[in-house]
């Protein structure tokens, strides 16, 4: 019965506050580019370059000569965006609650509705940037030089998109309610996202790497679950016409639980926690 | 049966007092490890208990560190107590520093609307207040600069100006009476004096008895977190002077 009363009472009061997330997730987009010269082109531009500049130092070494590589420029923006949209988000999630003590010190405001927000704002940046990589696959696509073929199957990339989504927010309200106890969290996940960037198959694939199969190197590469996730995302772009030969079902369970657990464990530490959040901040 | 707005039932606050703030794993780790993690128990509020009637204002005295903001942010929603509970009926609208809300990079425009949604206003209430606000706040063409370009006066009149466009139940005071200009001062007295002759209940902090005496009826002093006297205006008033002639 109480239960039930208070299952209403949150949804009330996040209807009410519904109109709040909208305006703080889009106050970070806005004021993203505000004062920019060019504005919301440094969305696009920026993993452009990056994609460029990565390309040049590490196609000799990864990237020609692999088969499994349709296109290695492709094959690695798409990473990248994907590293990108994650690392971001959770650290903005993590510094929320900290950043809007002001705010919390001084208004009942529910207090999820920061971290969510942050992550929320950098999804729709991360959405707006997957335009480049539409126009890069176009581009190659039109020089006719390592073409990409395309097929209505693209749209499959949506189902890594909303796994990562998930996870990013589990994760990043767990950093957030270690963050406002623990201000060097984010010290050691500045080197934790580094280290996640050369574990994760972003500028490599893990067949080049030559590890035997069932090696413990190997069973620590897929235990990420950004593994799991990027390569749905790449079997989705990289191979739509033939999406359901490099789709694994396996990576699509273990991507999926491993969410579960963060935004369960995520939004428990959380509540849980909450209270304690002005004592500290 | 009475009706009452604000109901504080044997509400106490522990505060963990630390000598040094310890916000990082190392020094925690360190301290954790060296025993040297004292706490020191400071109870900010002690077993409070009062009602407020619908309609009533009033004046909560004391010394510095007796309490006062703790029990407002209690009451406001912002500190949950350690034991006991609050119960406020209807809409709050606590005046407690205003403008806590605002971001500076965006215009006095949009921080409207921002600033209306963290005090959960929707986005409808605001389109129909807007005009209201930006009247009352003097601010004319500002209104379209950044925040961060604004005087400090020129801020307190917008959040006063935004946080009063609601028709609120409840209105909590901190010593915010003082915004702006003499001629700004005024016109907010105004319009809390109009708010309470609709029947508005207040909750006023304040140090100065003279002002209690003009807003309130009823009047509480807290004293080291506990709630010593609560009665009439003049009465507790003049309690509350011999308390600092003797201090």
């Amino acid at each position: 019965m109480s239960s039930k009363i208070s299952v209403f009472r949150h949804r009330d009061n996040f209807l009410k506050y519904r109109y709040l997330l909208g305006e703080l997730v889009k106050k970070n987009v806005k004021l993203q580019y505000r004062n920019s010269v060019l504005g919301m082109f440094w969305t696009f531009l920026q993993p452009l370059l990056t994609m460029i500049v990565l390309s040049i130092v590490f196609s000799n070494i990864f990237g020609r000569g692999s088969e499994e590589v349709v296109n290695y420029p492709v094959y690695l923006l798409s990473g990248r965006l994907l590293h990108e949209f994650f690392t971001q988000s959770t650290k903005r999630g993590m510094r929320a609650v900290r950043t809007n003590a002001s705010i919390i010190k001084k208004v009942y405001v529910p207090k999820y509705i920061y971290p969510l927000s942050s992550v929320l704002s950098t999804f729709v940046t991360f959405i707006i940037s997957l335009v480049v990589l539409a126009v890069v696959i176009i581009f190659f696509n039109i020089i006719g030089k390592d073409p990409v073929a395309i097929s209505w199957n693209i749209f499959f990339a949506v189902i890594p998109i909303i796994i990562l989504f998930f996870m990013s927010l589990g994760i990043g309200m767990i950093l957030c309610t270690l963050d406002v106890f623990f201000k060097d969290v984010e010290n050691f996940y500045d080197v934790f996202t580094l280290l996640l960037f050369y574990l994760t198959p972003i500028v490599y694939t893990v067949d080049r790497l030559g590890f035997a199969p069932g090696s413990w190197q190997e069973t620590i590469l897929k235990i990420n679950p950004m593994y799991g996730i990027l390569e749905m995302f790449r079997a989705a772009v990289l191979h739509s016409t033939e999406f359901f030969a490099f789709f694994d079902i396996n990576q699509l369970w273990y991507t999926m639980g491993f969410t579960a657990v963060m935004l369960v464990v995520g939004f428990a530490f959380f509540y849980k926690c909450q209270d304690r959040f002005i004592l500290h901040i | 049966m009475k009706q009452y707005a604000i109901e504080v039932n044997h509400v106490s606050m522990l505060f963990h007092l630390n000598r040094e703030r310890v916000d990082n794993a190392k020094e925690y780790v360190i301290r954790f490890l060296t025993r040297k993690l004292h706490y020191t128990k400071f109870w900010a509020l002690k077993d409070v208990s009062f009602k407020v009637e619908k309609g009533d204002r009033v004046g909560v005295l004391g010394f510095n560190g007796a309490g006062k903001s703790t029990l407002l942010k209690t009451i406001a929603g912002v500190l949950k107590p350690t034991t006991g509970n609050v119960k406020v009926t209807g809409v709050i609208a606590p005046l407690l520093e205003l403008g806590a809300g605002f971001d500076p990079n965006y215009s006095g425009a949009e921080n409207i609307y921002l600033y209306g949604a963290t005090m959960g206003f929707s986005r409808k209430f605001i389109d129909e207040k807007y005009n209201e606000i930006v009247e009352f706040s003097e601010l004319g063409e500002f209104i379209d600069a950044p925040l961060k370009s604004y005087s400090s006066g020129m801020k307190s009149r917008l959040g006063f100006a935004i946080a009063t466009a609601v028709s609120p139940d409840v209105l909590i005071l901190d010593e915010v009476l003082s915004v702006g200009d003499a001629a700004f001062k005024a016109k907010s007295e105004q319009r809390v004096l109009d708010m309470m002759a609709d029947g508005v209940t207040v909750l006023f902090v304040s140090h100065s008895t003279e002002s209690v005496k003009r807003i309130c009826n009823k009047a509480i002093i807290l004293t080291k977190g506990q709630l010593v006297a609560e009665g009439e205006v003049n009465e507790i008033c003049e309690m509350y002077a011999e308390m600092v002639s003797k201090k």
